[in-house]
This record gives structure tokens, sequence and C-alpha cells, in this order.
């Protein structure tokens, strides 16, 4: 009688365990929430590299240049940028304001906060097709030309990414509960990217317009 | 209790398959990282294959002066498609993600990686962009080496061929990229409770130290190849000189990258090897954290020395002198790798079977390729045998004496565990002797012929050179046929091998704590960690040595 005993305590061990593994189960073969964060942080880091890469690039055509920008070549206007810039760097403050709002679960406020972002993003882009359509120059008309609109040209690419993540969250958080009760990397990501958008272009328009 | 399981079942009814892996979710986007090891690994072989098809004609055609078997522009395609299957299809995602994605949750008391989905997405984006450049064969292939160096990519006639080359690597990196970031948040976040850096096997130290290489220099190569591919296809200049751009400008991109390349192919196996090493000669590692140290400290040196590939492509002085001291540094926490395995095996009880004798010929094969490195490494021998067969010879040791003989051991070593069948002894020790002979009777007569003058990357050469090039010939052709016993042997055991017990080595890692092949969640219930990864020849009670090295036989 004592083995049943034994045996009988063993097969509760087993349910228990068994439990255990359901309830794994669930959790299992899904992103794991509370890193999420972390590894977007380790992806932009690769992400900054590739700028990096391009911005060495950049620094050493225009130090074996003999001339740069070549001669002939019109001055870059700097007026519009500059306030496409002053708009740019605005609009991370104010997606700051959503991180805030999510954590307090005001999902009103960051729908607000998420559709100044949006604007103030989409004004940056439309500025940079207007400069884009009134330049004298190609895309081939010279290794500066080239250089301009592809840096400029990828890094727009990301700004349309980040707007596109704003607005894939913003319409997500008119489903009723989303984003609520802590579950808000949704709205995490896209601000943090954004972020990274933003401090880009920061080095970006100091290595094209300003040095 | 009762209550409990209706609950549960009512929420959730159990798989029916669920403490076995169906064979249908090898062909599934699963999310199982032993699923998607196993899918890389599978996947990379048949890769190894094509690539080492295209290596047999190669040499078929180099068997002869002439070009008596395939046109130089084939040729030409052949060797490119070879060095880039090699490098971005094989050895790359199968150290990464094969071994990596199979070994690590298990290695450090996990369920899965962190993001399984976003796993699943790094290896599927592989078979596509593997298909898609074998495909450019139809359009006339690349062309101009795995470097693709402009101006000749750039006003190559293979457009359509170098074009679909460029977006394939942008699509193997991203990949890469991916899988990598898996690799840190897995390393950094999921150890399991009383597990810390230092008591984390080998293996993912070296993981941790190659997806640090990935992450930071793979973004480079696709800046490199974004850029190429503008020159391409939409007429810009900025490597081609008549245009005023600099080619220079895009070696320093592409070594960025595809020097520490080397690395990202070589650390995890060092990983491998350590792995191996103890367990098979019954000794704890020597020097643990000189191991674990050094992996980081090539991680770091690896990133400062690729413009040793460019000691001949107008490198100011002071910068070759730069390189050259850093390049020759890299031999320091490699020799005490390899030092540390050395010191590993001497004295210990050598259980000479498949496994260790790949390690053992991983250990020789690539001291003969770091040390050719080393005197790559400086200037004037590199201004010498720069572009001759010599660099052949060299990298071959590495990547195939180095890698592949690793990957290899690996496969003899954790096959039991991933199949929960048992390898033939007899044929694994045919195919390592088959292996052996010809790798050497290939690459070490290559030296010879580089040191002559015999350059690379031509399909036509001056008959002096002739009779060395039949012994390599020969040599490949050997190797080929090494691959078949290994082939036959990995199918058959695949489906009626002897069972394998769950601890067939009586090993100490974590991965061997769970059944063979181990349950779709790892461990039932949750994994104990009794010793340390290395603990061999440790003095411990007799219930301990029972329990840890009979596993367990039912």
């Amino acid at each position: 009688m004592q083995g049943s005993t034994i045996d009988s305590a063993n097969v509760v061990e087993l349910e228990h365990s068994d439990d255990a593994t359901i309830a794994h189960t669930a959790e299992h073969h899904s992103e794991h929430p509370d890193l999420r964060v972390f590894g977007l942080l380790v992806f932009l880091g690769s992400e900054g590299m590739l700028f990096m890469g391009l911005f060495a690039a950049y620094l050493t055509f225009r130090a074996v240049a003999p001339a740069w920008p070549p001669e002939g070549t019109p001055k870059l206007e700097t007026l519009l940028p500059a306030i496409n810039t002053v708009i740019l760097v605005s609009s991370s403050f104010v997606i700051h304001q959503a991180d805030h709002a999510i954590k307090k679960d005001d999902i009103k406020a960051v729908r607000w906060w998420f559709l100044a972002t949006f604007l103030m993003g989409a004004t940056f882009l439309a500025g940079q097709v207007y400069e884009y359509m009134h330049l004298e120059f190609g895309l081939t008309s010279s290794l500066f030309a080239s250089t301009f609109y592809v840096l400029t040209g990828f890094h727009g690419f990301h700004v349309f990414v980040g707007l596109t993540l704003i607005a894939i969250m913003g319409i997500k958080s008119f489903k009723p509960g989303a984003f609520l009760g802590g579950k808000h990397f949704g709205i995490e990501a896209a601000s943090i990217y954004w972020h990274f958008v933003d401090v880009i272009w920061i080095v970006l328009f100091l290595m094209l317009y300003i040095l | 209790m009762t209550q409990v399981i209706e609950r549960i079942s009512a929420t959730q009814p159990p798989e029916p398959s669920s403490d076995t892996t169906h064979w249908r979710e090898y062909f599934s986007f699963s999310t199982d990282h032993k699923v998607i090891g196993i899918q890389y690994l599978v996947t990379t072989f048949g890769f190894y294959l094509l690539g080492g098809l295209m290596a047999s004609v190669i040499r078929a055609e180099l068997a002869t002066p002439d070009t008596d078997l395939v046109s130089s522009d084939l040729y030409n395609g052949l060797f490119t498609v070879h060095a880039t299957v090699m490098i971005f299809l094989w050895i790359v995602p199968a150290v990464t993600g094969g071994f990596g994605n199979y070994l690590v949750p298990l290695m450090i008391g996990a369920r899965d990686m962190a993001f399984p989905k976003l796993n699943a997405v790094a290896f599927w984006i592989i078979p596509p962009a593997g298909a898609l450049l074998l495909s450019s064969f139809f359009f006339g292939a690349p062309s101009t080496g795995w470097t693709a160096y402009p101006p000749l990519s750039i006003l190559t006639d293979q457009h359509v061929g170098q074009a679909i080359w460029i977006f394939s690597i942008i699509l193997l990196g991203t990949s890469s990229i991916l899988a990598a970031v898996n690799f840190v948040v897995t390393i950094f976040s999921m150890r399991m409770p009383g597990m810390d850096f230092f008591s984390m096997p080998l293996f993912c130290w070296a993981i941790l130290s190659a997806s640090g290489l990935v992450l930071i220099a793979t973004p480079v190569l696709a800046g490199a190849m974004i850029l190429l591919g503008f020159d391409l296809l939409a007429g810009t200049n900025f490597f081609n000189p008549t245009g005023g751009g600099d080619p220079v400008v895009y070696q320093h991109l592409f070594w960025f990258y595809s020097h520490p390349a080397v690395y990202v192919m070589i650390l995890p196996v060092f990983g491998i090897i350590s792995e191996i090493l103890p367990v098979h000669s019954r000794k704890p590692i020597f020097g643990y954290k000189a191991i674990a140290f050094s992996s980081v400290f090539i991680c770091i040196l690896g990133l400062v020395v690729w413009a040793h590939h460019m000691f001949t492509s107008g490198t100011p002085d002071w910068l070759r002198i730069f390189f050259m001291i850093a390049t020759l540094l890299v031999a320091v926490p490699t020799g005490i790798k390899v030092f540390s395995w050395l010191a590993t095996l001497w004295g210990g009880k050598l259980r000479l079977e498949s496994p260790l004798l790949f390690a053992i010929g991983f250990v020789s094969m690539f001291v003969v390729g770091g040390l050719s490195g080393v005197m790559l490494g400086s200037v004037p021998v590199d201004i010498h045998l720069h572009d001759t067969y010599f660099i052949v010879a060299h990298f071959h040791y590495v990547l195939f004496g180095g890698s592949v003989f690793g990957i290899y051991a690996g496969f003899y070593h954790w096959f039991p565990k991933m199949v929960g069948r048992m390898l033939n002894e007899f044929w694994g020790k045919v195919h390592f002797v088959l292996t052996f002979v010809g790798f050497n009777l290939c690459f070490l007569p290559m030296h010879l012929l580089g040191l002559q003058g015999m350059p690379r990357r031509v399909a036509q050469y001056d008959p002096q050179f002739a009779n060395i090039n039949v012994i390599c010939s020969i040599g490949a052709f050997i190797l080929a046929i090494s691959t078949f016993p290994f082939l036959f042997n990995a199918a058959w055991s695949w489906f009626y091998g002897p069972k394998a017990v769950d601890n067939p080595w009586n090993a100490l890692t974590l991965e061997w704590t769970t059944s063979s092949p181990p349950h779709p969640h790892n461990w039932i219930g949750e994994p104990v960690l009794a010793t340390g990864p290395y603990d061999y020849g440790v003095p411990m009670d007799e219930f301990e040595e029972e329990s840890m090295f009979t596993g367990t036989i039912d």
C-alpha cells in the first residue's frame, strides 16, 4: 500500500508538471512581450550602422573630391530644410507626450499626439518633395548630387516607414481596450522608431547643409 | 485537481502529437527553435552540395591549362556563385542560424528564442534568396567574384546577373541581422535562473560575439550594395572613376563587413569545438574565461582589420602599418583558444570517435590557415602574394579546414540529440579520412602554386603549373566523394539508426538533460542546473554520478 501512495503522489506531481507545460505552451511560441523593446533597440543600433556606412562613404567622397560641391553646382537652399528640421525635431517631443499619456492609459491623448506627430512628419516629407522638385540637379548630375539624393531619399524612406507605423498604431488604438493596461509596445515602438529617424536627420542635416 | 484539468482541457485541448514533432512541421512556418535550427541545417547543407558541385566543375576545368570544359564566362560565373553560396548560404546560416538556433535555448535552459516568429521569418528569407541567386545562371551569372569590385561590377556584361546578386545579398544580410537580434536578446535575457554569463556554455559566448559582429558589420555591406545597385541600375557614379566616383570606397565598405564575416563564420565553430573537446576527452575545458573573453576580443579586433585586404589598393603606408599590426594582433586571442584546446586534450581520456576526430582535424587545419593568415597579414608578403593561389589556399584552410570541419564535428556530436538516433561510427570514420585526405590534397599544393605566381580567378593558366593543378583536382574529387558516406550515413541513420539515449556522450551541458529528440517545449517540467557545463572529472558522490552519467535508459 505504501507503493500505491507514492504512485498517486507521483501522478499528482505529473499532472502538476503537465499543467505547467500547457501553461507554458500558451506563451511559448509567441513573442516574448517584455523583451520586444530591447530587441527593437538592438535592431535600430544595427540600422544605425547602415547610415554610419553611408555617412562614412559620403565623408570620404567629399574628402577625396577636388572641389565639393563641384564647380557650377548651384548652392543648396538652407531655409526650407532648416524649417523642416525644426518641424521634425519638435515632432520628437510631441510623440514623447504620447509615450507619457499611454503610461497613464490615456488613449485619447495618445491619438491626438499621434495625429500631431503624423501631420508634422507628413509636412516634413512634403517639404522634401518640394525641395527635390525645385533643385537644379538630378540624381546622376554629379557625385555630389547622387550622394545628396541617395542619403536624403534613404532617410525619407525611413520617415515614410515611421509615418506608416504611427498610422497603423493610431488606427489600432480605436479597437476597444487596445494598448491599455501596460500592453502598449506598439505605441512605444512607433515612438522609439520616430526618435531614431529624428536623430539620423540631425546628423544628415549637419553633414549635407551646414558642414 | 480534476477541476483544474477540466478547465485546462476546456480552454486548450492538448495537441494530439504534442510530445513529438511531426514531420510536417519541418516544411511549415514553424516557430519552434529546434525545427528552425534543423530547417537551417538541412537547407544550407543542400546549398553546400550545390556549391560543392560548382567547385567540382571548377576543379575539372583547372585539371588542364586550357579552357576545355566550360567557357571563360561560365567559369567566372561558377567561381563567383560558388563563393557566394558557400559563404552566404552555407557557412554563415549553418553555424549561426542552424547550430545557434538549435542549441542556444537548450543550452541556457530556455523554452524557445526570444522572438520565435522573427526567427521563422529570418529562416524563410533564405530559400527564396538562394533560389534567386541560383536563377542568375539563366540570365548570365554574375562574374565579378564574390567581392564584386567596381568598376568591373558596374561595367559588366552580366547586368541582370549582377543585379540579382546584389538583391540576394541584401536579402541574406537582412535574414542574418534578424537572427542576430534574436540571439543577443535571447542570450542576455532568457538564461534560466542561476545561470550567469560565466556558467553559460562557451558556444553561447561564441554566438553572442558573432551576433555582435553581424549587427555592426552587415548593415554596412547593405549600404555598399545599395550604392552599387544605384551605380549599376540608375546610372549614378559612386564607384565609377569616370564619373568622379571612388572605387576604393566600395572596397572599404565591402571589407568592413566581409572581414568580420570570416569571424562570423569561425567564432560559432570555435564554440562548437569548445563544447566537443571537453566531452570527448573527459576533462574540464582549460581556461574557460580565457576562451570566453578571447571570443569577445576577436569580435572587437575583427572590426578594425578590414583594410588588410586592400594593401595593394593604393592604401597609404601609415594605414597599411596600422592594419598590419591590428591583423597580427588577432593571432593572440586565436592562439589563446588553440592552446586552451590543446591543454584540454592533454592527458584526457580521448574517445576517438567521429566528433572528436573532426574536432582535432579542425584544430590542426585551422592552425595552418591561421599561420598563413599571419603571413598574409604582413604587408610585404601580401604584396607579393596578393591575388595568387596562396590566398585561395589560405581561406580554404580557414573556411573548409576550419568552419566545415567544425560543422561536421557538430553534426556528429549533436545528431543523436537532434534526431534521436545514432550515426554509424564506421562510416563516420570513412567520411573523416576521405575528407581529411581530399582536403589536404586539394588545398595544400595551392600554397605552392601561389608562391610560384599562379593568379587566382582564371580558367586558363601557364602549362608550368599543370602538374600541381592535377593533384589539386584529384584532391577536390576525393573531397566531393567524401560527402557521400556522410549523406548516406545521415539519411539511413535518420530512419533506421540505433535509438539514441538522452545523453549518449555523458555530457554535462543542459541540452543533454532532456530527451533525444527533445520534447517540443524542450523539457517536461523545468530544467535543472546540477553542474557547471564542463565539470568533468570533478569528484561527486555516487548518487549524482549515477543520475548524471547513465541518462534515462528506459
